[in-house]
């Protein structure tokens, strides 16, 4: 569809864009990176054909756009600049009427059914048709925006070049655009050439990315293999942080602010922190600890501040245990969006708790365990699927900075550490009456303050690895010894 | 104006085309009829018909057919063509430069011509062959010269020629062009009052040939901008988005520049410098009906005309026998009449800057 070799130009004497060759596609959604003066717009000003180039070739459909009329390009390629200055108060027919200019032939031109056909279906589709008969003047820059789209769109081209289109749309518009665009691009084969400011959206969105610097190519391919931490941090000159989309297979990327003195000091997370009523053991951290966890509340990654351990009847039976738990958390206000929040059948005085220091990390554990429905992992086939609130619950506080990688392991580690418990106080499966491992309904927690000491593994030998084995495991034996204390007495 | 007669009106083109063009004939039979001999508007009719069709005069008064014929009607005639021009001239300036303040002499091409009519004056220039034409002939061959300098200039200044530049190009022109002006009018002795009269404008006593003089160079003028209505519309929002729409900017802003500059020319050539026609006509037909050129161009060119005839009959029976200067008369409704269109729009109205 479009190729262009060697292409370098700019303004007067002073080249902006150097040497660059790409092809794009047709139906494809090329996105084009880079930071401010990287030459982005240049680029799409030469293609589109106001900025001559100065050496190399631009090609659409195999003819160079030199040789193109005003009129012939426009009808193959639209273009949505930034900003469109306007001086008086068109209304929005009159505005989007204007793209069939290039359709309309003879002095004075016929408008003819199929004009006012793409009109129509250009107001349709960007969701202008409503306020068709008022002036642009009245409009909100978004609106507006979706005007000259409609505009674009009502050329009917099969190219469209668009500069930082989502710049003045509000979150639900720059999705709907987009979502737009690519179905346009999927639907109707056009080809869609983009700047992105916004690094995750062009990754979401875009087939292929152009990242530039200093105007030449710096990088060229698939989001995955243009969005690279290291790259873009070179180019942008900026701390990012890369993670993948939650739901979508693209990376994103994380602006990384600078910290400020106040938010680096030492947090300590320790038995101080820890409250305990009859119905839940609860601990409150004064800053949002990073954490991964499986509770029922606030499982997954997340950020979250308050860690509630609830307990309930052995025989809690609830179709939408989240909600109820919900509004347990409501109940004793806490918020629900900063709560990692658990369940136990097991008497909450029976919990253990342990501060273990080892070199520059420090690590608080807090375990409740009843081994009523015990499971041996190795023969747990043989259980039937009946689901009882958790029996074990394990919570690990690192008073530390982990990776993503200690976290992993530091859930390996707490869980040997717990099986090994399991062993030396020889729990049995009842069902097999082999060794159990663990109960059907086990969770966990990692929890770390994520200031002081950086912490990259928590293997076993690990220093925070030796923290989390001891104080896990003292705790689960300690917790499992006043359980069955407590059920004798009872 | 009312807000509800504004949107009655602005919702119909055809409504609006025939309310300019009853105020057209309005003005025309108004023109022809009041001043120091009242002539009936049916004795009006009569002589058009007996003019145009050959019907009988019907004992219509011998003295009214030369009135109207040889001195009314071409006066009336000549101020609509004059306001017509100006007016249209003016719309397609605003619409190309981007700026709803912008007039048919923004550009210098007045000052062009009137240093060529004022050359003309001063130093009693009598061409041969043309004789009485001397002074509008060499008017608009100024008027001419000066815009292809002005673009020649602007053009040398960078090559896309944006509007900016051109503007600019047409200031410096102007004020150039006007101290050449002051200059002969200060080293002038007797020709002061006819100078100063020419300047100030004037279509009284100019008959037929004038009319012959100015009407090809309106029909040309007009003609082009009215077939360049869609790329004015196109180069409202900026020449960069012109281009992306389909619009050869270059050809067609050089084509709209030398048409609307050819409609200036030849006005200020039969009629002097009148002011404010092309800078409140357009206007205040954008204020109500929208800057659709396509409708714009010739809405203002009849709603000019009449307001032109108007303005000349004021300027010929205010303070009768004198007769002042039209220039002075339009100013003098215009200036008022466009200080209260800024500030109804301030308050309300459809926003047009």
């Amino acid at each position: 569809m479009i190729e262009i070799e060697q292409l370098s130009g700019g303004y007067d004497s002073k080249l902006i864009v150097h040497e660059l060759s790409f092809s794009v596609q047709k139906g494809e959604i090329f996105g084009i990176l880079g930071p401010n003066g990287s030459g982005k717009t240049t680029l799409l000003k030469m293609i589109s054909g106001i900025v001559p180039a100065s050496r190399g070739s631009i090609a659409v459909d195999g003819r160079q756009i030199k040789e193109y009329t005003p009129k012939e390009l426009a009808k193959k390629l639209a273009v949505l600049p930034q900003m469109t200055p306007q001086a008086f108060s068109y209304t929005v027919r009159e505005t989007v009427a204007l793209g069939r200019y290039a359709h309309q032939n003879g002095i004075f031109p016929v408008w003819r059914k199929e004009d006012e056909q793409a009109v129509m279906k250009a107001m349709k589709q960007t969701g202008t048709l409503q306020f068709a008969e008022s002036s642009i003047e009245q409009l909100s820059g978004g609106e507006r925006q979706r005007v000259f789209l409609a505009q674009a769109l009502a050329q009917e081209p099969e190219i469209l070049l668009l500069d930082e289109p989502t710049n003045h749309l509000d979150l639900s518009f720059q999705k709907e655009l987009l979502d737009l665009l690519k179905k346009t691009a999927n639907d109707a084969g056009l080809t869609v050439i983009s700047i992105f400011h916004d690094l995750n959206l062009a990754s979401l969105y875009c087939d292929r990315l152009l990242l530039m610097e200093e105007g030449r190519m710096s990088g060229l391919g698939l989001p995955s293999e243009v969005l690279k931490e290291e790259s873009i941090q070179k180019v942008y000159k900026t701390a990012i942080h890369q993670r993948p989309h939650p739901e979508v297979p693209k990376p994103q990327m994380s602006i990384l602010p600078e910290k400020t003195a106040q938010e680096e000091a030492e947090i300590r997370i320790d038995e101080t922190c820890v409250q305990q009523t009859s119905e839940w053991i609860s601990l409150e951290s004064p800053i949002l600890l990073k954490t991964l966890s499986a509770g029922v509340i606030g499982a997954g990654w997340g950020w979250h501040r308050s860690f509630v351990n609830r307990h309930v009847d052995k025989n809690y039976w609830h179709d939408a245990y989240k909600e109820d738990m919900k509004v347990f958390l409501k109940r004793y206000h806490f918020d629900v969006n900063e709560t990692v929040g658990m369940m136990t059948a097991v008497q909450l005085d029976t919990a253990a708790c342990r501060f273990v220091e080892v070199e520059d990390v420090s690590v608080f554990a807090v375990v409740t365990a009843g081994v009523g429905n015990a499971v041996d992992v190795s023969r747990s086939i043989e259980h039937n699927r009946a689901f009882l609130p958790g029996t074990i619950n394990t919570w690990v506080f690192a008073n530390g900075q982990l990776s993503e990688e200690a976290f992993v392991q530091a859930v390996m580690t707490a869980t040997e550490a717990k099986v090994k418990a399991l062993l030396d106080k020889q729990v049995k499966d009842p069902l097999t009456n082999s060794q159990a491992t663990g109960t059907s309904t086990d969770s966990i927690l990692i929890a770390a303050t994520q200031r002081g000491a950086h912490q990259a593994f928590a293997g076993t030998i690990s220093p925070l690895g030796q923290a989390i084995g001891k104080a896990v495991y003292e705790c689960t034996v300690e917790a499992l010894e006043s359980n069955q204390r407590g059920e004798k007495k009872t | 104006m009312p807000k509800p007669f504004i949107q009655m009106f602005s919702k119909n083109k055809f409504s609006a085309y025939l309310f300019v063009f009853i105020f057209f004939i309005v003005s025309v039979f108004a023109g022809i009829s009041i001043g120091t001999v009242q002539v009936p508007v049916r004795d009006i009719i009569f002589l058009f018909s007996h003019h145009f069709f050959g019907t009988p005069l019907d004992g219509v008064d011998a003295s009214f057919d030369n009135i109207v014929w040889k001195i009314r009607f071409p006066r009336v005639l000549l101020a609509g063509l004059v306001g017509a021009s100006l007016a249209v001239a003016g719309a397609a300036f605003q619409g190309l430069l981007r700026n709803p303040l912008a007039d048919p002499y923004t550009l210098g091409v007045s000052s062009g011509a009137s240093a060529g009519a004022v050359m003309v004056l001063f130093f009693n220039i009598q061409l041969p062959w043309l004789s009485g034409f001397t002074l509008p002939v060499v008017s608009i061959a100024a008027s001419i010269v000066t815009i292809f300098i002005v673009i020649l200039f602007a053009q040398a200044i960078e090559r896309s020629m944006k509007v900016e530049t051109i503007i600019l190009t047409g200031i410096i022109f102007s004020s150039f062009l006007g101290a050449i002006i002051s200059l002969m009018i200060a080293l002038t002795g007797e020709e002061l009052r006819q100078i100063i009269g020419w300047l100030l404008g004037s279509v009284s006593m100019r008959g037929w040939d004038y009319i012959q003089l100015i009407l090809p160079f309106f029909l040309a003028g007009t003609f082009l901008l009215m077939v360049h209505a869609a790329e004015l519309n196109a180069m409202s929002f900026g020449e960069e988005k012109a281009q992306y729409l389909g619009v050869n900017v270059r050809r067609k802003k050089l084509i709209v520049l030398v048409a609307g500059s050819i409609l200036t020319g030849a006005a200020v050539a039969v009629s002097g410098t009148i002011g404010f026609v092309g800078l409140v006509v357009p206007h205040f037909i954008r204020l109500i009906w929208g800057p659709d050129h396509r409708h714009l161009l010739p809405l203002s060119m009849l709603a000019g005309a009449g307001f032109l005839i108007l303005a000349d009959l004021v300027a010929r029976t205010v303070i009768s026998p004198t007769e002042l200067p039209i220039g002075v008369i339009t100013s003098v409704i215009g200036a008022p009449v466009f200080a209260i269109i800024l500030l109804r729009k301030q308050r309300k109205g459809r926003g047009t800057a």
